[in-house]
């Protein structure tokens, strides 16, 4: 046997993704992988073309009799309930039985025996409905008095209508934020394979198996018990598989039971990207009162979103706005309303930072008013706005920041990316008149940790220890490619000193951990690594009772050494040692659990602790942009970012870099286009443009902050990775702007809405130009 | 004419016949759910993410070549003859994993993982052809390649690490391209194929001549050469095609040929068959031509189909136009040649009659006198359909304009000619006013429309400006007027 001094893959070391050799030569099973059992039906949604109609009635003889038809399902062959909305409001049935509320809303199922057949048949529905005007935007909406799809929220704190007119100067504006597509590679997928009673097992691709558990057994109306949910691994989910597979799920579930044979649903591209929810655009209209030296003393901030027909998340996501519309800023007085539009669109989701990245552009817009007003660098006025000092830690929500970094943060990137020199070199590049013009930026991130719904800050983690040392871990977070499952491998044998390939990963399965929450909120570590903890203390306390008792030392004299068990003088091997205490009866299997400390949120005070701590990071992105055409590059990228003790250094950055991209991506070209009949229109990677690899900054530097350590007590000090560094891509939007507002001396803040086409850099342009 | 009825090919290591297939069948689908070969993924059906990409190795002259190309919208008849190689193929010299596999795991090219498999054979394919490329040159080859977790910076990482894994002549399609090209050889025994129901027939003529008389007696047949568009008719719109033609395997449709009057293409030739020859006589196009679609569409696509299909959005007519080409129109054994401006009758109209078929495309030679520029503006820089597209030709004599031709595409509903702007310039001063002056005229040649891919004003304004960005570049202007790759 080894006796290396320390185990292969433990914490703080990079360790490459588990199924990375699976990856590259492609046997890593996704769910449309799996092999399907002979007499596998296929599913296929039928939609409608209308964006707003009253429901008369949906003729499927046509579906019905077309070729390898086996059957239809609608809203009447629901056995349980019509509704899959995941947070109870009771407002988004499977199909629809009154009103059509979206263009591309699903109106039922038609079941083949190939997915090709049953995508024709789907074509042919006759759908007799009356239609009715639509809003599809949250603007149209309130000028059409639509409701708020849920309540809103506000955020108060000192007095902004009083302090508002005392400032020595005040904007008042508006910005309009797009939404953003997932784009996950792999589009959502359910399969479903009967058994018996009740008994329903469902494959597929989800952040939340157990909220898809849940809604098939509300669908089916069975309880929980009988419906199992496994997910093995997605291809990509960034939210976008965090309620959206609900009716996937429910519709390939009722169709196994009805017929009692295995059913697969998968939609194509284009009704994936139509039919299933979205980042939210947002419409803020803000007004900022500052002084001469550009520090802020209040802000109002009235954030209106694109919700879309239901309510789906929209309600946490509007929250989420406001709790980050401050980013990294102190408000002396503060009031920020949020406004959840229902409006005749795809109902909008979770995206990765789940609203908070449009409350951190909205807080950025107004740095970028008060620089331009002022003629300062818009990073001299972050800095004279950030959190720290007396009395300048609390956020609109009460909240105290305990943990602001960003001081030392932004002073190490502002050295490391010679931001000065080249903002000086820029300034003079544009001075000589040219076609070319540039820009840079240094933006910073603060994000808040928790989930805002309190009680989804829970976790569970199985372990166990076979009797030959091999370890068998299952928790319930989901694998989508951030490296979760090895980063909690990881956890487990740092706990028992084992080699990282001692422990083997599995599928995530309701089966083993119950009602776990979404992997979201890029709390999977967090969570689900603290459970596995736990669940490993649990066995491994046994472990040293066992050593205690058998050998008679004191519990201090047992250690687990790498691959290694010391008891007193004698050194066993872990498989040795385990063997032992199988012979003696010892538990080795343990279900971990683990809830967050202190957090703890009053909705409707606006107050309390909603985060348990705070993520940073930093960019500085410099740009090019043609001022004849509005195309533009990304010259150079430099990151810092904040990952307290990371679990996995590498994993942690390709999460940063990955991140980034997607929200340079948000804001550039990535853009959604409603035509007037409501029809989505960027509906696939020919017309909704994702970031290719030419589009990543010619100049890429990231680093992590690898000084910072969490200073609450989570897994080894980590941090959360996921969302935070999404933010990171507004660098670029406020470099274009920059690069646009040297057409007019700077004097001007050229309001560039989102996503930042070369379009909208163009008529910037030319707006400014026409001053 | 003999008559095949069945399609044979290399499907990795072993011979595949199949008869039981139409026009419309993908290799994708035959790939995942016939052969369970499921490393290939559907990440969007149409060609633009590249999860589906596997290679194509077929016989050109003789000579062996492999291509990244998309199984999603590459119709399972037309690898007839060809070899098919999907990721499960791949392996290294102790038979792990191949140094395009070793370098992705190793510099942390997979997050999800399920793009992966389309990077690992795009990347591949471009290290068969280039060991060691620039940046450039990989950011080029994953034009066509999506990944949604990375940020790309580990694969192009990887890209470059390659080659630190093993050399390609060691690599085992290297090693097998004796017995394999023997075998594709032995596949070509000059029949006509033809396979499928009559409503979903697919049929692989034999030669050129064959071509004329299948259309001659099916006038109505879908004509299919890379199918980067007709295999969207498939796979989004679910349209019935056959009978359909399959051109794209014929070899007297591939001939390059410069002459002392110009550039002959054939109508199969791809864009990236075309693109050394056409490049080395109009190295204007170079940066154009690498930003017509993604690489594997651009080995597939031809130029024949993007001019037959009569897309106002196409790449290649506006710069064609402004290079005065015109097209070889044949119909049965009779030929007529159409300058390409006057072949785009209107919106989803061409000079085309029934049982005509574009057989060339040919490109006179141009003189020093003559100036030219080809521009694309699009959304996203690579792999994207143009919003506005412009192929710009002016001759200048003694400083004056004598001759213009002023192309573009998104501007009108067909691929146009702007006649007012050509106009307003001829005889005027080859100077930054007359170009003024041809961009004020250029609003009465175009009423663009307003789509997702752009607006109307922003249209008119940029082509607008290309005009004055044209006279910068040509007036030798020392700052740099555009950005570069």
């Amino acid at each position: 046997m080894t006796t290396a001094s320390t185990i292969k893959g433990a914490v703080n070391t990079d360790l490459r993704h588990d199924s990375a050799t699976k990856h590259v030569s492609g046997r890593a099973e996704y769910t449309d992988d799996i092999p399907e059992p002979a007499g596998t039906l296929h599913a296929y949604l039928g939609v409608s073309n209308v964006a707003h109609a009253t429901l008369n009635g949906v003729y499927l003889e046509a579906v019905r009799s077309a070729a390898g038809v086996v059957g239809v399902l609608t809203a009447a062959d629901i056995p349980g309930v019509n509704d899959v909305s995941p947070t109870g409001r009771h407002d988004e049935p499977v199909f629809p039985t009154e009103k059509i509320e979206f263009h591309g809303q699903p109106l039922f199922a038609v079941v083949a025996d190939t997915r090709d057949n049953a995508r024709r048949a789907a074509e042919l529905a006759k759908v007799d409905c009356d239609v009715l005007p639509h809003a599809l935007d949250p603007i149209a909406a309130q000028d059409a008095g639509y409701p708020h799809i849920t309540d809103n929220l506000t955020l108060a704190r000192g007095d902004a209508a009083g302090a508002m007119p005392k400032a020595q100067h005040r904007i008042a504006g508006r910005m309009e934020i797009g939404g953003q597509d997932h784009m996950y590679l792999e589009g959502h997928i359910a399969f479903a394979i009967p058994g018996e009673d009740d008994d329903v097992i469902v494959h597929c691709s989800t952040q939340h198996p157990s909220e898809a558990q849940h809604m098939v057994a509300h669908v089916l109306g069975v309880p929980s018990n009988a419906v199992v949910v496994n997910v093995r691994r997605m291809g990509g989910g960034f939210g976008g598989k965090e309620s959206q597979m609900n009716l996937f799920c429910a519709v390939a579930a009722m169709a196994a039971k009805k017929w009692n044979v295995p059913v697969k649903i998968r939609p194509d591209r284009d009704q994936d990207m139509t039919a299933t929810g979205k980042r939210h655009d947002f419409v803020v209209d803000y007004e900022v009162g500052f002084d001469n030296d550009g520090r802020i003393e209040a802000v109002k901030g009235d954030f209106a979103a694109r919700c879309g027909w239901s309510s789906d998340l929209s309600g946490p996501v509007t929250d989420r706005a406001l709790f980050h519309a401050d980013n990294a800023y102190f408000y002396p007085n503060v009031k920020l309303v949020s406004q959840p539009m229902k409006t005749n669109t795809v109902s909008n989701t979770a995206f990765r930072g789940f609203g908070g990245p449009q409350g951190v552009v909205a807080a950025e817009r107004m740095i970028e008013e008060i620089a331009y007003a002022l003629g300062k660098d818009p990073l001299e006025v972050r800095k004279a706005n950030f959190y720290g000092g007396k009395g300048r830690d609390l956020t609109p929500y009460h909240q105290e920041v305990e943990d602001n970094i960003l001081d030392r943060l932004i002073g190490e990137l502002e050295q490391n990316s010679d931001y000065q020199a080249r903002r000086k070199a820029i300034i003079a590049h544009n001075a000589k008149g040219g076609i070319i013009r540039k820009g840079i930026a240094l933006t910073p991130v603060k994000f808040g940790i928790s989930f805002t719904a309190t009680w989804y800050n829970q976790a569970g983690a199985l372990v166990h220890v076979y009797n030959d040392g091999s370890i068998h871990l299952n928790h319930g977070g989901t694998e989508m490619g951030q490296g979760l499952n090895t980063k909690v491998a990881q956890v487990v044998a740092d706990a028992f000193q084992v080699d990282f390939d001692t422990i083997k990963i599995t599928k995530t399965t309701t089966e083993k951990v119950p009602n776990t929450s979404a992997t979201a909120a890029s709390s999977g570590s967090d969570l689900n690594g603290m459970a596995a903890l736990n669940a490993c203390d649990q066995i491994r306390e046994r472990l040293i009772a066992f050593a205690v008792e058998n050998w008679g030392v004191a519990a201090d004299q047992v250690a687990f050494l790498p691959n290694q068990v010391q008891v007193g003088d004698q050194v066993f091997a872990f498989g040795d040692f385990i063997k032992q205490a199988y012979m003696a009866r010892v538990q080795l299997s343990a279900a971990g659990f683990y809830k967050t400390p202190k957090i703890h949120w009053d909705r409707a005070a606006g107050k309390g602790r909603p985060f348990y701590y705070f993520a940073y990071g930093a960019a500085c992105s410099e740009v090019s942009i043609d001022t004849l055409t509005g195309e533009y590059r990304v010259d150079r990228t430099d990151i810092l970012h904040d990952v307290g003790r990371s679990l996995n250094p590498i994993l942690d950055k390709g999460q940063v870099e990955g991140a980034f991209i997607q929200g340079m991506g948000w804001l550039t070209t990535e853009e959604l286009w409603w035509d007037d009949k409501g029809a989505l229109r960027t509906h696939a990677p020919s017309t909704y443009k994702i970031p290719l690899a030419s589009d990543r900054p010619r100049i890429f530097n990231v680093d992590l902050a690898d000084w910072s350590e969490n200073r609450e007590l989570t897994i080894k000090r980590s941090k959360a990775v996921g969302e935070p560094p999404f933010m990171l891509g507004i660098a670029v939007l406020e470099a274009l702007s920059m690069a646009v507002a040297s057409v007019a001396d700077y004097k001007e803040c050229p309001r560039l809405d989102a996503p930042a086409t070369p379009e909208r850099v163009l008529m910037a342009v030319e707006r400014l130009q026409g001053d | 004419m003999a008559v095949r009825h069945e399609i044979r090919f290399m499907l990795n290591d072993r011979d595949v016949s199949v008869s039981d297939l139409g026009a419309s069948n993908t290799l994708l689908d035959f790939l995942r759910l016939d052969q369970r070969l499921t490393g290939t993924k559907e990440g969007c059906a149409e060609g633009d993410c590249g999860a589906c990409t596997v290679l194509v190795g077929r016989l050109h002259d003789g000579e062996l070549r492999y291509e990244a190309v998309n199984a999603c919208i590459r119709f399972l008849a037309s690898v007839d003859g060809c070899h098919v190689v999907t990721v499960e193929h791949l392996r290294g010299a102790d038979g792990g994993l191949h140094p395009v596999q070793q370098a992705m795991v190793d510099e942390h090219g997979s997050q999800c993982g399920f793009c992966t498999p389309g990077f690992v054979m795009s990347l591949y394919a471009l290290w068969m052809q280039v060991p060691e490329p620039t940046e450039l040159q990989v950011e080029t080859a994953l034009q066509g390649n999506l990944c949604r977790c990375t940020g790309y910076s580990p694969i192009i990482r990887a890209a470059h690490a390659i080659s630190r894994h093993g050399t390609p002549a060691s690599d085992f399609l290297m090693q097998e391209r004796k017995a394999v090209t023997t075998k594709l050889a032995a596949f070509d025994d000059g029949a006509r194929v033809e396979v499928g129901p009559d409503d979903n027939r697919a049929i692989i003529p034999a030669s050129v001549a064959d071509l004329a008389d299948v259309l001659t007696v099916t006038p109505d047949a879908t004509i299919v050469a890379g199918a980067t568009d007709v295999g969207l008719w498939v796979t989004k719109f679910l349209r019935p095609i056959g009978p359909a033609v399959f051109i794209g395997l014929i070899d007297g449709l591939k001939r390059i040929e410069t002459k002392a009057d110009g550039i002959h293409l054939g109508a199969g030739v791809s864009y990236s068959e075309a693109e050394e020859t056409l490049t080395k006589a109009f190295p204007h196009l170079a940066d154009y031509w690498s930003r017509i679609a993604g690489w594997q569409v651009r080995n597939m696509g031809t130029i024949g189909g993007n001019i037959a299909n009569g897309s106002p959005i196409g790449d290649t007519p506006p710069v064609l136009i402004a290079l005065d080409a015109s097209i070889i129109l044949r119909c049965g054994d009779s030929q007529r040649v159409v300058p390409l401006a006057d072949f785009f009758v209107d919106y989803g109209k061409q000079d085309r009659e029934a049982g005509d078929f574009v057989e060339a495309i040919h490109i006179p030679t141009s003189t020093e006198d003559w100036r030219h520029a080809a521009y694309k503006i699009s959304k996203r820089r690579d792999e994207d359909i143009s919003s506005v597209a412009a192929g710009f030709a002016v001759k200048v004599d003694n400083n004056v304009i004598t001759e213009a031709r002023l192309a573009f595409g998104g501007m009108a509903a067909t691929p146009k000619r702007a006649a007012a702007a050509e106009a307003a310039l001829v005889g005027l001063a080859f100077d930054a006013t007359s170009f003024e002056t041809a961009a004020k005229a250029l609003a009465k040649d175009f009423s663009p429309l307003t789509d997702w891919r752009a607006s109307a004003d922003y249209r008119l304004k940029v082509a607008q400006n290309l005009l004055k960005r044209f006279w910068l570049e040509q007036s030798g202007s020392a700052e740099a007027v555009r950005l570069s790759a």
